[in-house]
């Protein structure tokens, strides 16, 4: 299964080893993060030793190499939405929940990212769920929404996931 | 608009599509346009969208009502916006309710309702035009004007606008060193922070050795406080690509790449569209309007690194590797992506040529100062009450951008600081806010333009805390290639993290001082170079505030956990009991309507309960 998908990401980019962050990119949307054996194959079909692949996996932080939690929180810490408290988000997260960035909690319902800045500077603090953001937010604020996705996760994790997802707004073109 | 694209081959070609696209404007009666940049989406402006298309249909005006849906306006603090025409009225912090009203009174009946102007705050009245409110008044919005004027999805609507009239110019009139010399009479310089001349930077690439050649925009924008590239590349994508293809054929390149970070999801959507839209149109291909010239262009999403934006980790990141960067010993210009030679400019750089060519060089030249000429676009966030994008003609007082513009602090406040330029930038006390924006006069006072972040900062906010944010930021960022930034930004987190937790000597301010400027002089990028910047700035101005940490182990603004204690006023707690459930830690104990108590023991500090608070209740000391 999982060639067959990566087949598809491949397409035109064998022996290209520039392509390694584009294709890096697009196996990380799928798994939501880079499985091992996928970054094997990836090494053989561009052409770029396996230690290659590893070292830009990990030094790049759009990577991860673990499995993501069902719900991704990120909250943005960069300068403007930390001098309006951005701080206090994680920490919410870190009582609510127990993780800190990076992690994931045990039940893999949820993850908790860190990002330097997501450009939204004006609406600060912004915290990101699953794809929406959530502006002016608050350690109340962020409580409820993580209470309400937790709720949505206790009848049904598959169908809150994909309640959530129908939410994530695309602009029509 | 026809399904297929009907090809340009020609600069009559264009003249006439442009005609055409004009005239079958003209089928609406009038136009609504919202705002759908990253800020109004944040504020919900797709609901918005949604629920005007949905009455327009049922009220079947869909045909004589265009709803343009726009990139970002920069009054991000009041979205979502729509400005609606004929009456060029604008309103804003409109929800999907509103819809409704908005199609019944003011397109059905041209009524405008109240309720949905912007209310000045000086003067309490109603303004029913952009012009008049105060945030746009005082700016000179050259490039982000354009950004209301059309669909980032619509090549149509760019080309309508006169869009790819400087590159249909460029091509019939101007040889490659014609363009770079009307960029050189320009003065401009780059916008990405660096402030180089870009004429020189092109010149010095044209005639670099080789036949393959480079063009890159830079749009990694990892400056945490900054989003005007962002901005620029979601709304008006066209503008960029056509200013790429006009520094293309001034170096002779022939392939371009635009770098851009793969946290602007829509950013990267957009620039994907407008490429393929503009390869439809032949306007990149083979032999583009028939002038000869062949230019196409790809997409690379960044991984997430700051480093990144630095020139040669940019390039390497291009080629797939690990973005580090390398000795500049020679210059990117001759030697960059694939050691061909490369002309890496950021999105605001090359957004400015197409004006350029279209306006010429004198109009340019004509704004800003002596050394920086044209308009800059500054992202002005923080404790400031309209946050948001300004763009201002260069030597504009930061007073007037801070005060005028952003109509100062929030709640009433004073402003304290001002930091511009994000991590490489610094940090100006209240009484070096009469210095004009302009790179020159910036880095003399010990900050830069940098890439445009403006961040207000308030009595609430602890310099020195800033200080470790900007090198906690780049402890995590410098990619660790060289010692003296590996381990100096290491040394220096150490050393103001001590002061913040209450351990700090007073010895230790000059062993920063001698670790700043080793780091500053000693690293091999820009991002150790000027890692220094955010603590040599508040050092110089705010001394006492380092002081205050050091000697009296006191945070005068009240941020720095280890120095303060988190109390309630008995006499003005009513026991809500609002901080009481907010707290994470279990840490405030108190019945219904009694004053609350805070259990130090137990107490994080992480003042969660100070923000649930409404009376003033809970004390910092």
């Amino acid at each position: 299964m999982s060639v067959l998908t990566l087949e598809s990401i491949l397409k035109g980019r064998r022996s290209q080893p520039h392509q390694l962050i584009e294709v890096l990119h697009d196996v990380q949307e799928r798994y939501r993060y880079i499985p091992e054996e996928d970054m094997r194959i990836v090494s053989r079909e561009l052409g770029v030793p396996l230690i290659e692949v590893y070292r830009v996996a990990n030094f790049y932080k759009a990577f991860s190499l673990k499995p993501l939690g069902r719900n991704v929180i990120t909250i943005c810490t960069g300068t403007a939405c930390h001098v309006r408290g951005s701080n206090l988000l994680s920490n919410q997260v870190l009582g609510q929940l127990g993780i800190s960035p990076g992690d994931t909690t045990e039940d893999g319902q949820f993850t908790l990212e860190q990002v330097n800045c997501l450009g939204a500077c004006a609406l600060g603090p912004v915290v990101v769920l699953n794809g929406t953001y959530y502006k002016h937010m608050t350690p109340s604020k962020l409580r409820s929404l993580i209470n309400s996705v937790n709720e949505k996760g206790i009848e049904d994790t598959d169908d809150a996931k994909s309640k959530t997802k129908g939410k994530k707004r695309q602009r029509s073109c | 608009m026809p399904k297929v694209k009907p090809r340009v081959k020609s600069v009559k070609d264009l003249a006439e599509l442009r005609k055409r696209l004009r005239s079958s404007a003209k089928n609406f009666k009038s136009k609504l346009t919202i705002c759908g940049g990253t800020g109004c989406h944040a504020s919900r402006s797709q609901d918005v969208i949604d629920a005007v298309k949905k009455e327009l249909k049922k009220r079947k005006l869909e045909k004589s009502v265009r709803v343009r849906v726009t990139g970002c306006h920069g009054f991000c603090e009041q979205g979502p916006l729509m400005i609606l025409e004929p009456g060029n009225i604008f309103y804003c912090g409109l929800k999907p309710e509103d819809a409704g009203e908005i199609i019944a009174e003011t397109i059905l009946k041209g009524e405008v309702i109240e309720r949905l102007l912007y209310t000045d705050p000086v003067t309490s009245n109603k303004v029913q035009t952009e012009a008049e409110i105060p945030f746009y008044r005082a700016q000179d919005r050259q490039l982000l004007a354009q950004n209301r004027h059309v669909d980032p999805c619509s090549i149509e609507d760019y080309i309508a606008i006169g869009g790819y009239s400087a590159l249909a110019k460029t091509l019939a009139e101007f040889s490659p060193e014609k363009v770079i010399e009307e960029v050189k009479i320009s003065g401009l310089r780059g916008r990405g922070g660096g402030g180089f001349p870009t004429a020189r930077k092109w010149a010095e690439c044209r005639s670099a050795p080789g036949e393959e050649k480079y063009v890159i925009c830079n749009a990694d924008e990892g400056d945490p406080g900054a989003y005007m590239d962002r901005s620029i590349l979601e709304g008006n994508p066209h503008l960029v690509i056509e200013g790429m293809m006009i520094g293309a054929w001034a170096i002779g390149a022939r392939q371009g790449y635009v770098y851009v970070r793969n946290e602007y999801p829509l950013a990267v959507k957009h620039a994907r569209i407008a490429i393929q839209q503009a390869r439809e149109y032949g306007l990149l291909g083979d032999d583009i309007l028939g002038g000869g010239f062949s230019f196409d262009m790809e997409i690379c999403r960044g991984g997430g690194a700051f480093v990144c934006g630095e020139s040669t980790a940019l390039m390497a990141s291009l080629e797939g590797k690990v973005g580090e960067p390398r000795p500049k010993d020679v210059h990117t210009v001759t030697d960059g992506l694939w050691h061909k030679p490369t002309t890496l400019n950021n999105v605001e750089t090359w957004a400015n040529v197409s004006p350029i060519i279209s306006n010429g060089a004198a109009w340019f030249a004509g704004k800003g100062t002596r050394g920086s000429k044209g308009t800059k676009i500054f992202a002005l966030t923080g404790r400031v009450k309209n946050t948001g994008l300004v763009e201002v003609a260069m030597g504009t007082p930061l007073r007037t951008i801070v005060f005028d513009i952003g109509g100062g602090a929030i709640n009433g406040r004073a402003v304290k600081a001002v930091q511009t330029g994000g991590p490489s930038g610094g940090c100006l006390p209240l009484d070096r806010l009469d210095l004009p924006v302009d790179f020159d006069a910036l880095y003399d006072a010990g900050s830069m333009v940098g890439s445009g972040g403006i961040v207000v900062m308030d009595e609430k906010t602890c310099m020195v805390d800033v200080a470790k944010y900007f090198l906690a930021f780049l402890q995590d960022e410098s990619c660790g290639k060289c010692v003296p930034c590996r381990l100096g930004i290491d040394r220096m987190l150490e050393i103001v993290t001590d002061i913040t937790e209450g351990r700090g000597r007073p010895e230790q301010i000059d062993l920063l001082k001698e670790l700043a400027d080793t780091v500053a002089s000693a690293s091999l990028c820009g991002l150790g170079k000027t890692a220094p910047n955010p603590v040599l700035s508040t050092l110089r101005y705010f001394p006492e505030e380092y002081e205050a940490h050091i000697n009296e182990k006191r945070c005068p603004a009240g941020v720095c956990r280890e120095l303060i204690e988190y109390e309630i006023d008995a006499e003005k707690c009513n026991g809500c009991g609002a901080c009481r459930r907010a707290c994470p830690h279990d840490a405030i104990k108190g019945k219904k309507k009694e004053a609350h108590v805070i259990n130090s023991r137990k107490c994080q500090k992480c003042g969660i309960c100070l923000s649930g608070c409404k009376f003033d209740s809970i004390i910092v000391t």
